[in-house]
């Protein structure tokens, strides 16, 4: 594992929103290990600091994609990235989405906002491989149309179910208005039988996960990716604590068994 | 690390051939000193350089050095300082970074030489403290390197306490006053009619190897019973004491304690407790960069979850209130710590009490909580 980071070069670049875009970025030399689902890099703009940011993609081909939203003074200076730039990464960490013990049941995956970019090799590695699990479902929710990442993609997911819905619909939006939450209706999904991953922000992911619980979905099946500050990724700054949990080594991706009480807490 | 059983008598001078055959062997050897009013640790260039004679008063907010007639070199409690900012230094550069005119860059770790330290008077308080920070730092599934490479080359010569501080609670915490492990040397201070001396206990073969260069008298069982004697009695003169009962338990069980918004009222959230405390480790980076713009350097800095900053995410921290921040600090250092490392991250030590501005007294906020939670 390298501690420093390590040469990465974007390949290509597109915009994904108004804000958020997504880098597809190759080894200089030396490639990190190889990312799973749900793991995340710290990803370093030179002169300006370093950031967790999730896999967004895993090409076969070798290399790694992230999508960024641009939110602050290193988000900002990642998109600002060109084909041709240089970042540093350093990774992979965390625990991830463990799809593996999935196998065989229906699943639920659902994204509020830029919360999709972690779903998205997930939802990729089972459209591809269909047989190995159930009833597939993908519960999409943005704030409005245009904050929507992989809008084509999402439209070619083989699945069961797939729903998309916004909050605030503007002039053109004809789809489902709401909350991600209201989308559990069409999902087709034997509680009993049922994983479910849920990545966004963290009002979204209570409620979401809640409900499952609530349907029947055993809450330690009921995967959710949780956000805390980061420095270091190694489980030395301090930063990730919720509660008992050092999120860059436990997490992102924990069970709602254990998250929900410390979500529960206020200010934890 | 064990207990060699090898013993021997050293006094003044041997203390002094002690540090000079330490330093021989290429080690800065690091120590308690009067300085400025406190007893802080720095580098030391013999033995002369200890608190001969210097005792501490200290309660709640407050440190005094006194004047003792003994001559006692160890009869000082915990001062402001701990062993933690030579292993874990408050800045450190982590990696430098070049950016070449085609834009590649070429990023290096920052590996100084280490010091090969030899701390000396290291109280058994603080052995467990360092235990807890190799657990942490080192003991994971990643390691710190620069910590780990201090660390390993570190030799430890411990200073049993016969003299606790107002504000100690080692006794609480099962980390003291004696020295059972971790060390490669243990001191225990003697002054009595047998005159001025220290015995000295080897813990590891590298403690016995530099003890045979000392010239030495052998240890008796007469002074060894005298010293188990001296521990045992500061045994019972501990300060200070956490409530009897599962703490670890305790704080898990009170997130929603009234006692936070007390102590909330109360605390300035100035992170003092945090910097003083040997086994807090929390940590920030920095990115730096030259005029050229073309070299970079990322730096961690010792960082504090009293500080707003601490727990910033998009918008705003997570833990905007003085309570929530207190509540972090306390319940990792009790709880949490637990189970994120398998041990506690309280060895005692009443550094926080002592150089907390307005005297918060961690043992007083727990038994508070003990206290509520009975009722
Ligand atoms: C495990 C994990 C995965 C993530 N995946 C993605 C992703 O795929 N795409 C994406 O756009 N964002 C992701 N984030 C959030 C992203 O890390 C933050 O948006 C980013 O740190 C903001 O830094 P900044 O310097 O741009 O903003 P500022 O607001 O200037 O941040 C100031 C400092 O606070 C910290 N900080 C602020 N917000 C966050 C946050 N949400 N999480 C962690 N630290 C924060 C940063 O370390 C930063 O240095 C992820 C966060 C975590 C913890
Ligand atoms: S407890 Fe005391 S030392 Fe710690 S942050 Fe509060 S005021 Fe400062
Ligand atoms: S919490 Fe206070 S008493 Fe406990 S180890 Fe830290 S400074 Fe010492």
């Amino acid at each position: 594992m390298s501690t420093v980071p390590v040469p990465y070069r974007v390949i290509d670049r597109w915009d994904e929103t108004r804000d958020t875009i997504t880098l597809r970025l190759d080894p200089v030399g030396e490639p990190l290990a190889p990312f799973a689902p749900g793991r995340f890099a710290m990803v370093y703009a030179f002169g300006v600091g370093e950031i967790p940011v999730s896999v967004s993609s895993i090409p076969t081909d070798g290399g790694v994609a992230h999508t960024i939203r641009a939110v602050g003074a290193v988000s900002e200076a990642l998109c600002r990235k060109r084909v041709g730039d240089a970042v540093g990464l350093r990774g992979p960490f965390g625990t991830g989405w463990q799809l593996e013990t999935a196998r065989g049941q229906d699943l639920v995956v659902v994204a509020g906002g830029i919360g999709l970019a972690p779903l998205r090799p997930l939802i990729r590695r089972v459209v591809a491989d269909p047989r190995a699990y159930g009833r597939v479902n993908v519960l999409v929710g943005a704030r409005t149309p245009a904050d929507l990442v992989s809008r084509v993609e999402i439209r070619r997911w083989a699945t069961a179910y797939t729903g998309v819905t916004v909050d605030h619909p503007g002039a053109y939006w004809r789809g489902e208005i709401g909350l991600v939450t209201r989308l559990l209706d069409g999902a087709q999904f034997d509680p009993g039988q049922a994983t479910a991953f849920v990545c966004g922000p963290e009002p979204m992911i209570r409620a979401t996960a809640r409900d499952l619980v609530h349907r029947g979905v055993a809450a330690d099946r009921v995967r959710v990716s949780l956000e805390r500050n980061m420095r270091c990724a190694t489980g030395h700054c301090g930063h990730c604590q919720l509660g008992p949990v050092l999120l860059c080594r436990d997490g992102p991706v924990i069970g709602f068994d254990r998250a929900e009480p410390l979500m529960r807490t206020r200010e934890l | 690390m064990p207990d060699t059983g090898q013993t021997a008598l050293l006094d003044r001078a041997g203390l002094d051939a002690l540090v000079a055959a330490l330093t021989a062997d290429g080690r800065t050897v690091v120590g308690p000193t009067v300085r400025d009013g406190a007893v802080v640790l720095a580098e030391l260039d013999g033995a002369d350089a200890l608190p001969w004679g210097w005792g501490t008063e200290l309660e709640a907010g407050r440190y005094r050095l006194v004047r003792r007639d003994d001559g006692a070199a160890f009869a000082h409690t915990s001062g402001p300082q701990s062993w933690k900012s030579f292993l874990h230094p408050q800045r450190e550069k982590l990696w430098d970074v070049d950016r070449d005119a085609a834009g590649e860059l070429t990023v290096c770790p920052a590996r100084n030489e280490p010091p090969s330290y030899a701390f000396l008077g290291v109280r058994p308080c603080d052995l467990r403290a360092i235990a807890i920070q190799d657990r942490v730092l080192a003991g994971g599934h990643f390691r710190d390197d620069g910590y780990a490479e201090r660390r390993s080359g570190a030799f430890l010569i411990a200073a049993e306490c016969t003299e606790p501080g107002a504000t100690c609670f080692c006794v609480s915490m099962g980390s003291g006053p004696a020295a059972e492990a971790g060390f490669d040397l243990a001191l225990t201070e003697l002054i009595d009619t047998g005159g001025h001396r220290f015995l000295v206990r080897a813990g590891s073969a590298e403690g016995a190897r530099i003890l045979d260069r000392v010239p030495s008298e052998k240890g008796d069982t007469t002074t060894s019973d005298a010293a188990r004697s001296a521990v045992d009695a500061a045994r019972d003169r501990m300060g200070r004491a956490m409530p009897p009962m599962d703490l670890r338990a305790l704080l898990g069980a009170s997130p929603e304690a009234e006692r936070w918004d007390d102590v909330a009222a109360r605390c300035l959230t100035c992170g003092n407790c945090t910097m003083v405390c040997p086994t807090c480790f929390c940590t920030t980076t920095e990115e730096v960069t030259d005029l050229t713009g073309d070299h970079a350097e990322r730096w961690q800095r010792w960082d504090s979850c009293f500080d707003l900053d601490f727990s910033y995410l998009h918008g705003g921290p997570v833990r905007a209130s003085a309570r929530s921040r207190y509540r972090q600090w306390l319940t990792h250092k009790l709880s949490t710590w637990h189970d994120q490392f398998d041990s506690t991250g309280c060895v005692g030590c009443g550094r926080c009490i002592t150089w907390c501005p307005v005297g918060i007294d961690i043992t007083e906020e727990v038994n508070a909580l003990a206290e509520e939670a009975r009722s």
